[in-house]
């Protein structure tokens, strides 16, 4: 679910994710200012032009797309009825120019190198008392141990099928949080052991001096 | 050297090592015991995941009590489960880890995990999602990942003890390459015989320790 990225060499994926994340940004704002059909059909076209240089497979493309084109025909549907259809099928393209734009990062930057940028990007908070450092070491673990603890969760449920229990939140809680804590103490060892030691950050209302 | 002296922990009322005394200087040394039986804590004391309520852990003259992140430095540790030694989504970034909290400069760190990926076989796994290997790649990545920062000693808490038979081979031929000195924690007498010392504990004591035949033969007895 998580490991979104998928390898590649192209210039897409070796361009900087510092880059592609700021034209991510750009993009989005700008999308929202500019009001044309063609336009944003030409925009897909070029998406589609960039999809098929990174080599992404389109499986892939259409699975983090499925969700969202659910929810993109109630709107086109709702402008039908309540607006007009030109209106709903130009909010309809913005959206999914907005959503491939994003695809296309995700699959072609590897999450780490994303986490350092917004690791970077939020090196001002320290003065507040944000460590950085720490904030993205949490975004990688939770990156990391979701796909675990599905695994771990869905253990759980057949153990209980096995005996009898059909599907039931409160009996699979319990024993995922047990687990969950025992994987959480191990981790920590994993870390100290590999010596991680992040610098401690001071917010400026405490330092002194 | 790890020296170990007048050694004594408890969890709460359970007294999990009693008098351990031990000087570590070979190559090769093997750590067997029943379950409980304390070598696991043992294996920990010795980078300083644990702290002994008494005595000392010493490592080349590092003490674990008052230079941790040293001791830490020097003696790299291999859990037995890689799912939870696993800490980045990526291969290469976990490999790269170690290294980042060694504060190495970018080119060093990219050099240096280059080279172990190509030495264990993973080059073709560099971008691979961890949570997707299989358990002797995960493993393989987990001593890969220890191994790159360059340790004095080598711990391994029962690597293979969740792998299937091929993927126990891959870690253990793994394990026969390793050039640091090697304190192997394992259930399976077959993977010592090469070594050069055996240590077996029973009920938190050191019960027997010394060539691989003798302290086995120790321990069969003590098992039947």
């Amino acid at each position: 679910m998580l490991s979104l990225y998928v390898p590649g060499g192209s210039f897409i994926h070796r361009a900087p994710a510092a880059v592609k994340l700021l034209i991510l940004l750009i993009g989005s704002a700008a999308l929202f200012m500019v009001s044309s059909i063609p336009v944003h059909a030409a925009e897909l076209v070029l998406i589609a032009g960039l999809f098929h240089a990174a080599r992404l497979p389109w499986r892939d493309t259409v699975r983090q797309l499925r969700t969202a084109m659910i929810l993109l025909i109630p709107i086109f549907l709702f402008h039908v009825f309540i607006t007009d259809w030109v209106l709903g099928l130009e909010t309809v393209l913005r959206i999914l120019v907005l959503l491939l734009l994003a695809v296309l990062v995700t699959l072609t930057t590897k999450p780490t190198e994303m986490i350092d940028v917004l690791e970077a990007a939020a090196r001002p908070l320290r003065h507040v008392g944000v460590n950085p450092s720490k904030a993205s070491m949490m975004l990688s673990m939770v990156i990391r141990f979701i796909p675990m603890m599905m695994r771990e969760a869905q253990e759980i449920l057949e153990a209980q099928r096995a005996r009898g229990l059909d599907r039931n939140a409160i009996a699979l809680l319990m024993p995922l949080l047990i687990k969950t804590l025992k994987m959480a103490d191990d981790l920590s060892e994993a870390i100290e052991a590999r010596g991680y030691d992040p610098e401690p950050v001071v917010p400026v209302w405490r330092k002194k001096g | 050297m790890i020296q170990v002296s007048n050694v004594n922990h408890r969890f709460g009322e359970r007294a999990v090592l009693t008098g351990i005394n031990l000087s570590i200087r070979e190559r090769r040394v093997g750590v067997i015991g029943a379950n409980g039986s304390g070598k696991s804590t043992f294996a920990r004391l010795l980078n300083g995941l644990l702290i002994p309520d008494n005595g000392t852990v010493i490592v080349d003259g590092l003490d674990t009590r008052e230079d941790v992140k040293a001791v830490r430095r020097r003696v790299g540790f291999v859990f037995q489960n890689p799912d939870n030694q696993i800490v980045f989504p990526v291969v290469e970034e976990d490999i790269a880890f170690g290294l980042k909290n060694l504060k190495l400069p970018k080119h060093e760190i990219a050099q240096k995990v280059d080279t172990v990926l190509a030495k264990y076989g993973l080059t073709h796994l560099r971008d691979q999602a961890a949570h997707l290997l299989s358990g002797g790649e995960k493993q393989l990545l987990a001593i890969s990942a220890v191994l790159v920062m360059e340790p004095r000693y080598v711990v391994l808490d029962e690597p293979m003890t969740l792998l299937d038979l091929r993927n126990k081979k891959l870690v253990l031929d793994t394990i026969h390459t390793i050039e640091q000195p090697v304190i192997l924690i394992t259930h399976d007498l077959d993977h010592l015989q090469d070594f050069e010392r055996v240590i077996v504990f029973d009920e938190g004591r050191v019960v027997a320790d010394g060539p691989p035949r003798e302290a086995t033969r120790r321990y069969t007895q003590a098992m039947a």
